[in-house]
């Protein structure tokens, strides 16, 4: 028999499924607010971006105060513990890993479809167990869709943004070296970026989640390898204007390497557009999602998911509607902050505006 | 007193029409601590190029394809390029035209000071901090702790050129060389920076090439004239003597074809036809074609150096022709 590993090493070995999954659950949520915290902190601290940022907020403020309610929904999704928290139908669920969310939901269960403070089911009009408390109405398993229109948030904002942390870096990196030291490696580039752009993006998604096994993850990597190639253009070809930048010569003539001139000289002048791409991105690959939600690959419990699976229920007479109607606002809302955000981040940020001020 | 730098029949060459076409052309000159050597000339007669040669910098496809550049005896176009980068920016340093493009805009002016101190030396970011801050007082910017931490959008022109300036003699560098350091200056700030670089010059003891079109500069500035024309020099000696007594019909062209205070009024002289592209030059002397004196001789011999007194020489055949005649 082989000998198990000494488990005071690796404690987390010893926890239970459920635990682990709370666990890593709030770690992300941790790092993410340190990141933002340190983001922030760097903004602050910093007069263009303080300004930048300051202007947003000026002329955004209902985008703004929009998205900061989809985050804290979502945050409220992912703050997870193990346990019953006193209610008597809590006890059911006490060994699984429950959000805030979860439970300040759990227990509100129908049997099916019920509409919007409805008193009744609405086929088979018996009495509902929670009448008046469904604001969206069930789903066909009774599910409050308040309930699970919260819950797309956090789905929603983990697909675009993890996927952007995917996208962008590699973008960046690939699009860089391109633009910055030519020749082989930008031959290089060029071709991988050819071939990815020569295939029909849908496909390839599809392939890719199929190869990696449907989960959050596969989806994320499968939406960010097809997706960076847009900025890997723009950021090659603002590469290749800054290298040839005065400064960037004067840098040369201080003796500075060409590693530190990239990462010093060169990346810095690109935050800009990182900034842009990554929020006009974000609504891209959310709205992407929703596709492959209907094609019924896409992330439980998004929105995407929420609509694909209402479809059908549109055709019923009488229709129920709710369902469709809450996931397709609340999908709207978001991007539509985004957008707006967005558009505003980038008249300020545009070095064409900076160099107007400055 | 032996030179610091001393370039050697410098060539470098660029593809022109399927060829490679001298744009510097056996270029010589050196400078001693302390001196200034300015280089002279109309745009595209090479000047800029034989900078970024000494610095090895020379923008693709350009090549430098023979000649010796000598720092302190030891001729940096042998040396691999990590050693050249510890030349650059600590033996050698360079002041670029333009100010306004010549500083990254995201990075705070204080810090690209200090960048070219933390590269080159060990010292704490502290030190290079108050190295940096003692430079900017030095250079004559006004409340230089506030400025340090600006971005170089919220300075102005003038305040951007001696931040350049500063960034340039933080390591204090034996040798600068300064592109057209005032050009894009207005001339009440190009006074001062002019007034700032004699001084340095004077309490570093570095040797400065300095690189104009500027006469005025020059006059200003030099111990030492070059006069550069297509690629090659054609007079070279003391400020004094180029400046009294022009002997190439270049030199005395431009020295013509500036406006005179003693004489108002008086119409200035032009000198004829424009700069050859580097596809057009003559096989001989490449003034001749504009030159008034021109002899047969110039347009198939190129003319080699004439010494009209130490130190001050001229190449040209028909300053050769006339010394001839008046020795007979």
């Amino acid at each position: 028999m082989i000998p198990s590993p000494p488990l005071a090493f690796v404690p987390q070995l010893a926890m239970t499924e459920p635990a682990r999954a709370a666990l890593t659950s709030n770690l992300i949520v941790g790092a993410l607010l340190v990141g933002l915290a340190l983001a922030i902190r760097s903004i602050r601290k910093d007069d263009v971006w303080r300004e930048a940022f300051q202007q947003v907020w000026a002329r955004r403020k209902v985008p703004v105060v929009i998205l900061g309610l989809y985050v804290f929904v979502a945050l409220l999704d992912s703050v997870t513990w193990v346990g019953a928290s006193g209610a008597l139908e809590d006890q059911v669920a006490a060994h699984e890993a429950r959000s805030v969310l979860d439970r300040m939901f759990t227990g509100t269960t129908e049997k099916s479809y019920s509409a919007p403070f409805a008193t009744q089911e609405f086929y088979d009009a018996s009495a509902l167990r929670h009448p008046r408390r469904h604001p969206l109405g069930t789903n066909i398993l009774g599910q409050d869709v308040l309930y699970m229109t919260l819950k797309g948030a956090r789905v929603a904002l983990l697909i675009g943004g993890l996927t952007s942390l995917i996208a962008i870096p590699l973008a960046l990196f690939f699009g860089v070296s391109a633009g910055y030291f030519g020749r082989r490696i930008d031959d290089v580039v060029f071709f991988l970026m050819n071939t990815l752009a020569s295939m029909p993006s849908i496909l390839l998604l599809i392939a890719l989640i199929m190869a990696m096994g449907r989960s959050t993850l596969s989806v994320c990597v499968a939406l960010g390898v097809t997706s960076w190639v847009a900025f890997c253009r723009l950021s090659r070809g603002e590469t290749m204007k800054l290298r040839e930048m005065d400064y960037v010569h004067a840098a040369r003539s201080l003796g500075v390497s060409n590693v530190r001139i990239v990462l010093r000289h060169i990346v810095p002048n690109l935050m800009h557009l990182v900034v842009i791409t990554f929020v006009l991105m974000f609504s891209g690959l959310v709205l992407s999602e929703a596709v492959l939600s209907w094609l019924g690959i896409g992330v439980d419990g998004s929105w995407g998911q929420m609509i694909a699976q209402a479809k059908d229920e549109l055709s019923r007479e009488p229709a129920i509607w709710w369902n469709v109607t809450a996931a397709g606002v609340a999908l709207f809302g978001l991007l539509l902050a985004v957008n707006l955000i967005g558009d505003a981040l980038r008249d300020v940020l545009d070095p064409r505006t900076l160099r107007e001020r400055g | 007193m032996s030179a610091v730098l001393e370039v050697k029949d410098l060539r470098t060459t660029f593809p022109l029409a399927g060829r490679r076409v001298p744009i510097v052309d056996g270029i010589s000159f050196s400078v001693d601590a302390g001196q200034v050597l300015a280089i002279v000339g109309e745009s595209g007669s090479g000047k800029s190029i034989t900078a970024l040669s000494v610095l090895r910098l020379v923008p693709k496809p350009g090549r430098i394809d023979g000649g010796r550049v000598l720092l302190d005896g030891k001729n940096l176009l042998e040396a691999n390029i990590p050693a050249m980068r510890r030349v650059r920016g600590h033996d050698i340093a360079m002041i670029f035209q333009e100010p306004m493009t010549s500083l990254n805009p995201v990075v705070r002016v204080g810090a690209q000071v200090m960048e070219a101190v933390l590269l080159h030396e060990r010292v704490s970011k502290a030190a290079a901090r108050d190295r940096g801050l003692e430079l900017f007082r030095r250079v004559g910017i006004p409340d230089p702790v506030a400025r340090f931490d600006a971005y170089p959008h919220q300075l102005s022109g003038g305040l951007k050129q001696r931040v350049m300036i500063a960034m340039a003699l933080v390591t204090r560098p034996r040798v600068l060389l300064a592109d057209e350091p005032t050009t894009a200056l207005d001339v009440t700030i190009q006074a001062q920076i002019l007034e700032l670089m004699r001084e340095l010059q004077r309490d570093f003891r570095t040797a400065i090439v300095l690189i104009t079109h500027d006469l005025g500069v020059v006059n200003e500035l030099a111990d030492e004239i070059a006069v550069m024309y297509a690629g090659r020099f054609v007079e070279r000696g003391a400020r004094e003597a180029v400046l009294s007594q022009p002997s190439h019909p270049y030199t005395q062209g431009l020295l013509a074809s500036m406006p005179s205070r003693n004489e108002p009024g008086k119409p200035l002289y032009e000198i004829r036809g424009v700069v050859p592209g580097p596809d057009r030059w003559p096989p001989g002397c490449r003034f001749c074609d504009r030159c008034d004196e021109a002899i047969d001789v110039c347009r198939d011999t190129v003319p080699g150096p004439v010494q009209l007194e130490p130190g001050h020489v001229a190449w040209c055949h028909v300053v050769e022709r006339a010394r001839r005649g008046g020795a007979q």
